[in-house]
């Protein structure tokens, strides 16, 4: 690719960042340039990101109706899934999905509760609310 | 740290050990270090699944580049791993105090001078620490363009996060380089492995027997909801772009290294055609990327038969590329 032709599309994705792309100059080497985003790329990581979204706004809407504990609501909202939370907690995926049931997950020990914050980042008082309907 | 200065690099691994090196007195780019380590690859393992997508990958291993070039330039490193994360903390004070900087592995996700949008649960990225300030990190993240700042609850939790690849807190550094490196007995030998093994590997995930098989799952994906054969479509395009590869799945990146391999070799021509080769290779698989993102935000039905037609030219491209770097005599 020719140093001009490395896409400046300013990506939202991009943040503030820019990345830096191998091309060739006019005097014929290759050096690297800094680029703000390119469409392409930008599409397949909005992509990513609307997926996790609709997870989070699926399980929001369980965790309003009671249908499943505030830790499902958090581990989507973490961009996890229930392999990486079984892998951040090292609990069996078997026992996680036992805690996403209300009334078994107000039963949990404070020891295990304590795993699920660290691998959240939440706090014990946290970890326990019910998320409020902000955007969902 | 007076004399430390921040490199804007296309990927992190490459990217802190070219700015380490050079730091401790070794001038070596980040092309020649990604060539040198011999990462360059292509991987599909359709049973492996990240965020419920196979994995796809355009480099060999996490850590294959810090311990390549161990190996092959002849550098001693001392890594190290920590079970508790007050003592992973407390070394990495240590290791400042003594004026030293270092290369950590860490998640995305905890980062917090990440853009929000790109923070997923990515363990192997890697980042260089500078010194401290009050509780605050002086960080030299590669794939940033300015140096960066990191609190310290942040990155201890980036250090230590949990899951495929876990960091286990992981810290790097040279304790040894040799005075004298001669480059061009390591780039011919490492040219060589490469090519070889992209062209003739037995196995069929990877190399350019991965790329076809990827382009068979391709095919079979019409049989699939739409939905999800989008995902797996960007999923592709995510990791040849996504974070750090340097453009182009690493083939540009790959490319400058030949140029400069040609240079060091009074401009060998065979090793100047390849890059430029290489060159034209990445070109194509950034058209792939863009076909396949239109593809994404169409509505019509996806033409699954040439997505997978542009995979199997590019493996074949690609073949010319190391196919000429085998008659390469240097």
């Amino acid at each position: 690719m020719d140093i001009k032709s490395v896409p400046q599309d300013n990506s939202s994705t991009y943040g503030e960042m820019k990345k830096a792309i191998y091309a060739t100059s006019s005097d014929g080497k290759i050096k690297s340039i800094g680029s703000t985003g390119w469409d392409a790329e930008e599409i397949v990581t909005q992509q990513a990101i609307d997926d996790l979204e609709e997870s989070r706004k699926e399980a929001l809407k369980k965790v309003i109706a009671k249908e499943r504990s505030p830790l499902y609501y958090y581990m989507y909202e973490t961009r996890m899934d229930l392999s990486v939370l079984a892998q951040s907690t090292g609990f069996f995926k078997w026992t996680i999905k036992r805690d996403f049931n209300p009334k078994i997950f107000d039963k949990i020990s404070e020891k295990r509760l304590l795993v699920y914050c660290e691998a959240l980042g939440k706090s014990l008082e946290e970890i326990k609310k019910i998320p409020k309907d902000i955007d969902g | 740290m007076g004399n430390f200065k921040h490199t804007h690099h296309a990927h992190c691994e490459s990217g802190v050990m070219s700015s380490m090196l050079r730091y401790y007195g070794l001038d070596i780019s980040e092309p020649m270090i990604f060539g040198l380590s011999n990462v360059l690859n292509f991987v599909y393992i359709p049973f492996v699944k990240i965020g419920g997508m196979p994995l796809v990958s355009y480099r060999s291993v996490p850590k294959a580049i810090i311990k390549n070039i161990q190996k092959n330039l002849n550098i001693q490193m001392n890594l190290e791993t920590f079970s508790s994360k007050q003592r992973g903390e407390e070394r990495l004070d240590e290791l400042l105090g003594q004026g030293k900087i270092v290369g950590a592995q860490s998640s995305v996700y905890w980062l917090d001078y990440f853009p929000p949008e790109i923070r997923f649960h990515f363990n192997a990225h890697n980042l260089l620490i500078y010194g401290k300030e009050s509780e605050e990190y002086l960080i030299s993240d590669p794939v940033f363009d300015k140096s960066v700042r990191c609190s310290k609850e942040s990155l201890s939790k980036a250090r230590f996060a949990k899951g495929m690849m876990a960091p286990k807190g992981l810290l790097y550094y040279p304790v040894s380089i040799p005075k004298e490196i001669d480059l061009k007995p390591i780039i011919s030998k490492n040219l060589k492995k490469i090519s070889k093994y992209m062209l003739k590997t037995p196995m069929p995930i990877v190399g350019l027997r991965g790329m076809r098989f990827l382009a068979k799952s391709i095919l079979k994906l019409r049989a699939k909801p739409k939905k999800y054969a989008k995902l797996f479509l960007g999923n592709i395009v995510r990791m040849q772009e996504e974070i750090g590869t340097g453009g182009a799945g690493f083939r540009f990146m790959y490319a400058s290294f030949l140029e400069e391999a040609s240079e060091l070799f009074d401009g060998d021509l065979t090793l100047r055609e390849a890059s430029s080769l290489m060159l034209e290779v990445g070109d194509e698989w950034r058209d792939f990327a863009l076909v396949i993102a239109k593809a994404i935000k169409s509505k019509q039905d996806i033409d699954y038969k040439k997505i997978a037609q542009m995979l199997v030219n590019i493996s074949k491209n690609e073949a010319k590329v190391y196919k000429k770097l085998l008659e390469f005599k240097g």
